[in-house]
């Protein structure tokens, strides 16, 4: 018998419109595994159990009448708690907005996945207004990685991770500003999906910092991530970055060859400041796609830095009056970076700015030459919950704004990247690597991913909750 | 003091007066902290040279 709560959403879909089972059972067979396992996951914030069970019997009435029901039929999905969920408060992660009026619709790309079939079933744990990577919340408890539940999930989409690799949705949404969906994909062994800057619409989402935010799918496969990717896509005048670009969806089974791509690893800055397992499973993926060539990439730590001030300044100015009258109700940690970011000099932040697009320049020419760099994602496997410093390159710095060293430089241009999860040898804990292309071109980062995975280089299991149960 | 130190608690007292932000005496060492990180990230990038006619990344398009 098919459990359903590990199936791939794509399985689900086929499954559904097929007639093999009822949406209704999918959707029961996940509520039951929330229920009974996430008090010791932590991925849930809030679990909509009527209206998923609600939608989901409107699906099977529709497939009944010989509608079509969407290429996401009957696919759980979660979503981060700063999207907007209709009828609840979006915290995002905070105690402070569970003051605010419940929203009075969904973000749009709930929306547009629900307008394919696919069925929302709660909202996901995160760390306070996105200013994290460990998926550790102050006012709900941490998420917890089910792979191994002392270790963190990463954040700050933690609960998307936790969501995802625990098997209670085969898909979740979450937002990266400087990592916040690659860490934790990486980090729960899944595969996470940025697009490039200003491709799916952030309009409905509670904001982090506007110049660097994205939205986007984390999975435990690639024809997930492309299912939901082309499903979400699309221009949206209400969000001012998002594109009116049209490219063709992308494909669910690319080609089995990668013949034509010009792959090289990324050097210099992506080869130092990490455990030895970030560069080991850059150096798995180098060898499965037999890379040779490695591209320095100048001025990384320079994009890095300027995503960090920008992310400080940027962040303090939406949160000002609120560090004014509700300061005592930030995580600590989160109130004193976002105090300290009021004090970051105009000059800093717009030379950050002006950095940005010469990076970008920069990048672009690289793009003239290679098609793909493969980096490191997180510097380590999961951290302890609770560790708060660890050791990279000798130095002892704290993991909060750490784990994302390798991300932040390429989120900083907007570049879209597909996390791998990769299993080394002897390990218990997953580690992800970053696929970069160029801008736009998400189809290529998921035809390299996709290629990887079917070829066993990479993979993502749902964690095996009985063997780890306390 | 040179012209690479600088006294974050003083900075931190002068400018949460001057936003009319809480100074709470617990917040401090935090503050500092991120200040004193914000600095040393900040140094490269300061450090390097740029035309004047280079244009900051967001355009706004009216």
């Amino acid at each position: 018998m098919t459990d359903w709560t590990t199936a791939t959403g794509e399985a689900i879909a086929k499954a559904v419109r097929a007639g093999t089972v009822s949406a209704s059972t999918v959707i029961d067979t996940c509520l039951s595994k929330i229920e009974v396992h996430d008090k010791a996951i932590g991925a849930f914030t809030f679990v909509a159990h009527k209206r998923a069970r609600a939608r989901a019997a409107e699906l099977d009435a529709l497939i009944v009448r010989g509608e079509d029901p969407g290429p996401l039929a009957g696919v759980p999905f979660a979503v981060k708690n700063l999207f907007d969920v209709k009828g609840i408060a979006t915290l995002a992660g905070s105690k402070i907005n569970r003051d605010l009026a419940p929203a009075s619709k969904d973000a749009v790309l709930i929306e547009r996945l629900e307008a394919e079939g696919a069925i929302l079933v709660g909202a996901l744990n995160m760390g306070e207004y996105a200013y994290d990577f460990t998926g550790e919340n102050y006012h709900d408890g941490p998420s917890r990685n089910p792979h191994a539940r002392e270790h963190m999930t990463g954040g700050s989409s933690g609960g998307s991770g936790a969501a995802a690799a625990a098997g209670f949705v085969p898909l979740t949404l979450g937002s990266d500003t400087n990592g916040s969906i690659r860490v934790p994909a990486s980090l729960c062994g899944l595969f996470g999906l940025k697009p490039t800057y200003g491709r799916l619409s952030r309009s409905g989402s509670f904001p982090f910092v506007a110049s660097l935010d994205h939205l986007g799918p984390l999975a435990r496969s690639v024809s997930d991530l492309a299912l939901s990717y082309n499903a979400m896509t699309g221009a949206d005048p209400t969000d001012p970055v998002c594109t009116d670009r049209t490219d063709p969806p992308v494909a669910l089974n690319p080609a089995s060859s990668l013949d034509g791509l010009r792959i090289a690893k990324a050097g210099g800055y992506f080869e130092e400041g990490g455990h030895a397992e970030a560069f080991d499973a850059v150096a798995k993926i180098c060898a499965a796609l037999e890379v040779s060539e490695t591209r320095d990439v100048e001025n990384a730590a320079l994009a890095r830095a300027s995503a960090y001030l920008i992310t400080m300044a940027e962040g303090a100015s939406l949160h000002l009056d609120r560090l004014k009258t509700r300061h005592a109700d930030f995580d600590p940690d989160v109130r004193d970076r976002l105090l300290a970011g009021t004090m970051i000099p105009g000059a800093w932040v717009t030379k950050a700015q002006k950095f940005r697009a010469l990076f970008r320049t920069q990048m672009q020419a690289l793009f003239e030459e290679v098609d793909v760099l493969i980096a490191p994602a997180p510097p380590c496997v999961a951290p302890l919950i609770g560790q708060k410093t660890f050791v990279l390159d000798g130095k002892e710095l704290p993991v909060r704004p750490n784990l994302g060293v390798f991300t932040q430089p390429i989120s900083f241009i907007g570049l879209p990247v597909v996390s791998v999860p990769v299993w080394l040898e002897g390990s218990k804990l997953p580690i992800g690597v970053q696929i970069i292309t160029a801008p736009w071109r998400e189809d290529i980062a998921l035809r390299v991913a996709a290629w990887l995975e079917a070829n066993s280089h990479v993979s993502a299991p749902a964690a095996k909750l009985e063997e780890t149960a306390e | 003091m040179s012209k690479d130190e600088f006294d974050a608690d003083a900075i931190a007292e002068s400018m949460l007066a001057y936003l009319g932000l809480p100074d709470e005496t617990g917040y401090r060492p935090g503050i500092i902290f991120h200040l004193t990180s914000a600095r040393g990230i900040a140094a490269g990038l300061l450090a390097l040279p740029m035309d004047d006619e280079t244009e900051p990344a967001p355009v706004f398009k009216p």
